[in-house]
């Protein structure tokens, strides 16, 4: 009787069988990796605006505070997206004739809204607050990461809710005092590990992980 | 061989007699006149011949056509949802659940005539093991197939199921035994599959040197492994298949006890007792081996192969079922008489319920069929009548799929508070999704009979008498 098969029928049998085991892994590590990826959570992508706002020019170069422009911050779950008025406290006298501002200008003459496009957009199956974040020592920078050297805006992290949770679950390691909230390059003056389990205690935080907090 | 005839002469004689008469009662496991070479040509046969018997295009047409039930019913699910079935609050469980245990438990009879019974030595395993473990895989593939489709759109629910670092720093509940249940019956899927697989391989070659296309060559060769039948391949293959046993036995035990804390683990009246497992093990074996027959009295039949499923088996099968079944009618009369001596009102109602509430006609059918009617096995005549046998196996499924119709139903319909009290009614979507089932379970024995041996050869050949033959010198 012939043989059925090759010599290299041994050597394929075997190496199959590891080929399985590392195909379905990498397959497994690939959708772990892929899911987690900027291409998934669209973090570091440059998002189309009417007007090529810069972030790093109003904070790093004016030290215009957050506050300034996002006013509801502290007392709403909207930050808030400033009116075109808010634009015109300054650019009624500043480059009034710069062809970027255009859009702004027309929108104050003709009195209707500039359409900003959200950058850092949640599912609408999360419930999120600014305020009380803000309350419990939540610094911009934690979440927004250095807008102050934004040229344009873009989201930094991944709003994935394994990112969320690290927070959630422990605190202490991102905390600062109220009054650095707003501070960009924020570096803690005693260790953290110090800090952030003093500051915890004193803001009473929760770090609530029950699913009801974010989902309602 | 050692006849323990030989070891007896210090017993009675009139004892020696009744032995003697009893041995001459009772039938072979193989029928007279088998060889090596008849086992193996009979066996092969049905899967290298040519011409298919029209009774298997007859019944895999109609099997293939539930099949296709089930894919229609699958695509209607998943672009509906589960409102499709009648399962809602406050019987938030319902088909789904009952025809999951049911499934499940059926596979048990496979894993226990080939993992304990050969621990055992008990020979008469030899020539149902085969397609008992496929009736096995079968089995778990369509019960797997209602927690997955359950979850409604089964692709978001993978995190559920499976522990996995997944992107939302989630966990599935480990102290939830719904997690149990997936650990459960993914090993015992796993197992089962490793175990009929590496039983196939001796047969597998057979086939590869017994075939004459060159695809089935090569398909079956592959199968083999590169079996050649030295020794050392039937030294190794022995150690692997009893360990894989030594695997599998706990496994009798462990996936239906795991299946019943689904129940047992929350405080419903019905659902918790301590009673569960035990008498969850012992309903899924007795509905197993009820299966088993359903299927092995066609087959037998069909494809001529009495020699080979003698009336020891048969026999066998119904004493298995007489014993299960009388300790799943324990259970029954357990748990009326703890909802009794319990003084608990909401256990006392639940069981009054069941025996008198709307679904009692259920209750009574199942006590009807588990606890009285299991009692015809007592009797010699019955267990000789295989046309009464096959009758009697397909009323043992249903009243196994009755008894988890009864608990799950029964209990969730009327909790603690008659406010919320209501009447479950299964739609046409749920009988679909069971009839296509049962489709996809018959399609693939159907497929398995014609493609696969359907009895082991090799292990057949070991109880000819042939194999008996001592070598003296």
């Amino acid at each position: 009787m012939s043989q059925i098969f090759q010599r290299s029928a041994n050597t394929l049998s075997k190496v199959s069988l590891f080929g399985v085991l590392a195909l379905v892994g990498g397959l497994v590590l690939l959708a772990m990796v892929l899911g987690r990826s900027s291409y998934v959570t669209r973090a570091n992508e440059y998002i189309e605006q009417p007007v090529q706002f810069s972030h790093l020019h109003h904070v790093l170069d004016d030290g215009i505070d957050c506050r300034y422009c996002h006013t509801s911050v502290e007392t709403s779950a909207f930050a808030g997206i400033p009116p075109t008025k808010t634009c015109m406290n300054c650019h009624s006298q500043l480059f009034t004739n710069a062809p970027i501002l255009e859009p702004v200008r027309a929108s104050f003459r003709d009195d209707t809204p500039l359409h900003w496009v959200r950058v850092h957009d949640l599912p609408d199956f999360v419930y999120f607050n600014h305020s009380i974040h803000v309350k419990k020592g939540m610094g911009c920078e934690t979440c927004h990461g250095r807008v102050d050297q934004m040229p344009l805006m873009s989201q930094q992290r991944s709003l994935q809710m394994e990112w969320c949770l690290d927070c959630h679950r422990n605190p202490e390691k991102y905390v600062r005092p109220r009054n650095a909230i707003t501070t960009m390059g924020y570096v803690p003056a005693e260790p953290q590990a110090v800090l952030g389990p003093k500051l915890v205690k004193e803001y009473g935080i929760r770090g609530n992980t029950s699913c009801s907090t974010c989902h309602r | 061989m050692a006849d323990p005839m030989q070891h007896s002469h210090h017993a009675a004689p009139a004892g020696d007699g009744a032995l003697a008469a009893l041995r001459a009662r009772t039938p072979e496991v193989i029928a007279p006149g088998h060889t090596f070479e008849s086992v193996t040509d009979s066996i092969s046969h049905i899967v290298l011949t040519k011409r298919t018997p029209i009774g298997w295009f007859i019944g895999f047409a109609f099997a293939f056509l539930l099949l296709m039930l089930l894919n229609v019913t699958v695509a209607k699910l998943l672009m509906e949802g589960i409102g499709i079935w009648g399962n809602n609050v406050p019987v938030g469980w319902a088909f789904d659940i009952i025809n999951f245990v049911w499934w499940i438990g059926i596979g048990h009879a496979g894993t226990l005539i080939s993992a304990i019974l050969l621990l055992f030595r008990q020979q008469w395993r030899t020539s149902i093991n085969r397609f008992a473990e496929a009736m096995t895989l079968f089995a778990v593939a369509c019960a797997a197939m209602f927690p997955l489709l359950h979850t409604g759109r089964p692709w978001l629910a993978v995190y559920w199921l499976f522990p996995y670092p997944n992107s939302m720093g989630l966990w599935p509940q480990f102290r939830s035994p719904l997690i149990w249940d997936v650990f459960a019956v993914s090993t015992y899927g796993t197992v089962s599959a490793l175990f009929w697989f590496t039983g196939l391989v001796p047969d597998m070659a057979t086939l590869r040197d017994r075939a004459e296309s060159k695809v089935a060559k090569k398909i079956f060769g592959a199968a083999a492994l590169g079996w050649r039948g030295s020794a050392r391949h039937w030294h190794r293959y022995e150690m692997a298949y009893l360990l894989l046993a030594g695997i599998s036995t706990p496994l009798v035990l462990s996936v239906h006890s795991v299946v019943s804390f689904d129940f047992a683990v929350s405080v419903l009246p019905g659902w918790h007792a301590t009673i569960f497992p035990p008498y969850f093990v012992a309903g899924a074996i007795y509905s197993g081996f009820a299966m088993v027959m359903t299927l092995a009295i066609p087959l037998r039949s069909v494809y001529g192969l009495d020699g080979f499923i003698t009336m020891r088996h048969i026999h066998n099968m119904t004493k298995v079922m007489l014993v299960t079944g009388m300790i799943v009618a324990y259970g029954y009369f357990n748990e009326a008489f703890f909802s009794w001596y319990a003084g608990n009102e909401y256990e006392g109602y639940m069981m009054l319920n069941r025996m008198e509430g709307p679904y009692a006609v259920f209750y009574w059918s199942l006590i009807a069929i588990n606890a009285v009617m299991i009692q015809l096995f007592w009797f010699r005549s019955v267990r000789d009548n295989i046309a009464l046998l096959f009758v009697l196996s397909l009323l043992v499924n249903v009243g196994m799929w009755l008894e988890r119709f009864v608990i799950i139903v029964t209990s969730l319909h009327r909790d603690f508070l008659p406010s919320s009290w209501d009447i479950y009614m299964p739609t046409r979507w749920d009988f679909a999704m069971f009839a296509g089932t049962m489709g996809l379970f018959l399609s693939l024995f159907f497929l398995f009979i014609r493609f696969l041996p359907a009895i082991a050869i090799f292990e057949m050949r070991t109880i000819t008498p042939e194999a008996k033959l001592k070598h003296h010198g």
